[in-house]
């Protein structure tokens, strides 16, 4: 006890540490390079593949033949808003599994996703909306559906009360979304439905800058609220122990991921399962090396482009966005629901 | 060294909802000593702890720290002084061991994330206090209970406060990793002076390691004061409502309870 920790002590210690901090950069890294590159073959490849200096000059502003058109009003917003969305998704998911301390507690499956597509629908298919009022409607019922899932599970312990009646209310939502299906009429639900499938076809540049102006005041903040989800991750008395009041840190950080994601899903429709993906896979890269936070925004950026690209190159039909993530992600949550009886399943 | 704090409880009274749990209670904790609280399952005694560790507010009556209310200090200046380890702390999956103690640092780094010189010292001091020097790199979860604890400990005392609050430190552990946290706590208040009050099951261990008991019955407080005076065979029937022999502990002249039960009176 006295004893003053030999030097050697102290220098493991550093020593460790940076390790984890450079495995932690190496990791961001290279989920930087590899968004660089899905958004540059976003930008070249497609039913015509033009040369990265003719992508550029065209981006640049210059004309050139077809690329100005092609690159600049089709694929341009497409590549901006497929990442944005997937940064917001990304983050919104690990917010949720690392404040819930479980990998299933993700917007997507407990029912906040679901909340602000029914809305969306509704708004599409019954009241003939459309832009931004439909972006205010889906966050608005998002914010909502959060509060009444936190408002229900309420004096539980833990989070698998939560993820069941978030589970329950999705599954509610989802009969509101099947319902309102069925009283459009054609135009409208199929406009509708594929909204939901989670699409970036309609992509335009205008519908860029709300969900960039999201992800730039949002971003930055669930980043500084980072090292108080850490503490809070350790259990609400342990970190009310520590000074972070546990109640006050979650209302933060659930309207912050909540404006995230419904921003994003009233954008590009819930493009589903990136949320719940980003978050675990930029876990199993860092293996506990430092915050999951940057590198769960970065892939989910990734996954929405690269899953684009293949649904629009790979196959003869071109399939939305959604369609591939979902492919991908629903047998990862089998696997998942099947491992978690046997071990806890937190992130 | 750690500084002597003024730890006060003021005829509190604490509840769940409805339902009271601890009524009208007052206690002074004394400074730089090691106090354990004893009762029955369901006497308070863990509530009582988060209500001095400002988790709960009184529904009635006072928490005071240094003479301030608790619950009006700000939260983050409270665990630069009064540190808790609550019953079961969850550590993230994959964190290493040197990190999870690193949070214990948290309290005295500001808003932009400065990590200095100084917390890797207290983390490396904290390890070596802790004997779990050699686990630092590995994952908390690949650890045994009495090592989990260790680390758990070992983030309270990096976050250097000058008084510890712990919440049943040794429940799950076997013997002889009971016996060594309650050293360890033993250690700490002897060589820094840190104030210690832990809510602990086994009477026997409490009347070892405690400097001053406070025995809890149905949310009150039954009686208080050094263990060889206040561990008496009445105190056991009244607390515990269990007939019981008590005499000197072989090993350390402190009380030892030995319960009766009904197949070997007489």
């Amino acid at each position: 006890m006295t004893a003053t920790p030999p030097a050697t002590l102290d220098q493991a210690i550093s020593g460790g540490r940076l390790v984890r901090r450079r495995r932690h950069a190496v990791v961001v890294g290279a989920l930087v390079a590899l968004l660089l590159l899905a958004a540059a073959l976003t930008l070249c490849v497609g039913n015509t593949v033009y040369t990265p200096d003719q992508v550029l000059r065209a981006v640049l502003g210059e004309r050139v033949p077809g690329a100005s058109f092609t690159v600049v009003r089709l694929r341009l917003p497409r590549m901006l808003v497929g990442a944005l969305a997937g940064i917001a998704f990304g983050l919104a998911g690990v917010l949720f599994q690392t404040m819930l301390g479980n990998v299933l507690a993700s917007p997507d499956v407990i029912g906040i996703s679901a909340g602000s597509s029914a809305a969306a629908v509704i708004g599409i298919a019954l009241l003939g909306l459309s832009g931004a009022a439909v972006s205010v409607l889906a966050v608005a019922a998002g914010l909502a559906v959060a509060l009444a899932i936190f408002a229900l599970s309420a004096g539980g312990t833990g989070g698998s009360r939560l993820l069941l009646i978030g589970i329950g209310v999705g599954a509610m939502l989802q009969s509101v979304i099947s319902y309102v299906l069925t009283r459009a009429n054609v135009t409208e639900a199929s406009e509708a439905l594929r909204w939901l499938t989670g699409s970036l076809n309609g992509a335009t540049l205008e519908r860029v800058p709300p969900l960039a102006l999201t992800v730039a005041v949002l971003a930055p903040i669930v980043l500084l609220l980072g090292r108080r989800l850490t503490i809070l991750q350790l259990g609400d008395d342990a970190a009310a122990g520590l000074g972070v009041s546990p109640r006050r840190t979650r209302a933060l950080l659930v309207a912050v991921a909540v404006g995230l994601l419904a921003v994003a899903t009233a954008t590009t429709g819930p493009i589903a399962f990136v949320a719940f993906l980003a978050g675990p896979i930029a876990t199993r890269l860092l293996r506990g090396a430092g915050s999951p936070l940057a590198a769960s925004a970065l892939v989910g950026a990734a996954l929405v482009l690269v899953a684009d690209l293949g649904g629009a190159n790979l196959f003869e039909a071109r399939f939305p966005v959604g369609v591939i993530t979902g492919a991908a992600g629903a047998p990862y949550l089998l696997w998942l629901l099947a491992r978690t009886n046997r071990s806890g399943g937190s992130l | 060294m750690t500084k002597d704090r003024a730890l006060e409880v003021q005829q509190v009274t604490l509840a769940y909802q409805d339902r009271v749990v601890v009524s009208d209670l007052s206690l002074v904790v004394p400074a730089g000593r090691v106090s354990v609280i004893v009762g029955a399952n369901a006497s308070g005694k863990s509530t009582l702890l988060r209500a001095m560790a400002r988790l709960l507010a009184p529904r009635s009556g006072r928490v005071l720290l240094d003479g301030r209310i608790i619950g009006d200090m700000p939260t983050r200046e409270v665990a630069t002084v009064l540190g808790l380890l609550p019953q079961s702390p969850q550590a993230p999956e994959g964190i290493a061991v040197a990190d999870l103690v690193g949070r214990g640092r948290y309290p005295h780094q500001g808003w932009v994330r400065r990590w200095s010189a100084a917390d890797d010292a207290a983390v490396a001091e904290a390890l070596a206090a802790t004997d779990t020097g050699d686990l630092a790199d590995r994952p908390v979860d690949q650890l045994s209970g009495g090592q989990r604890q260790r680390v758990w400990i070992a983030m309270a005392l990096a976050q250097r406060t000058d008084v510890l609050l712990l919440d049943e430190p040794t429940t799950f552990l076997d013997v002889a990793h009971q016996v060594e946290v309650l050293d360890l706590l033993t250690d700490l208040n002897r060589d820094r002076g840190t104030t210690i009050v832990v809510v602990l099951h086994d009477l026997n261990l409490a009347a070892r390691y405690a400097d001053h008991l406070f025995a809890m019955k149905d949310g009150r407080l039954v009686a208080q004061g050094d263990p060889r005076a206040v561990v008496t065979e009445e105190l056991v029937a009244e607390v515990f409502g269990m007939s019981a022999r008590v005499i000197p502990d072989p090993v350390s002249g402190t009380p030892l309870v030995l319960p009766i039960g009904r197949h070997h009176a007489g």
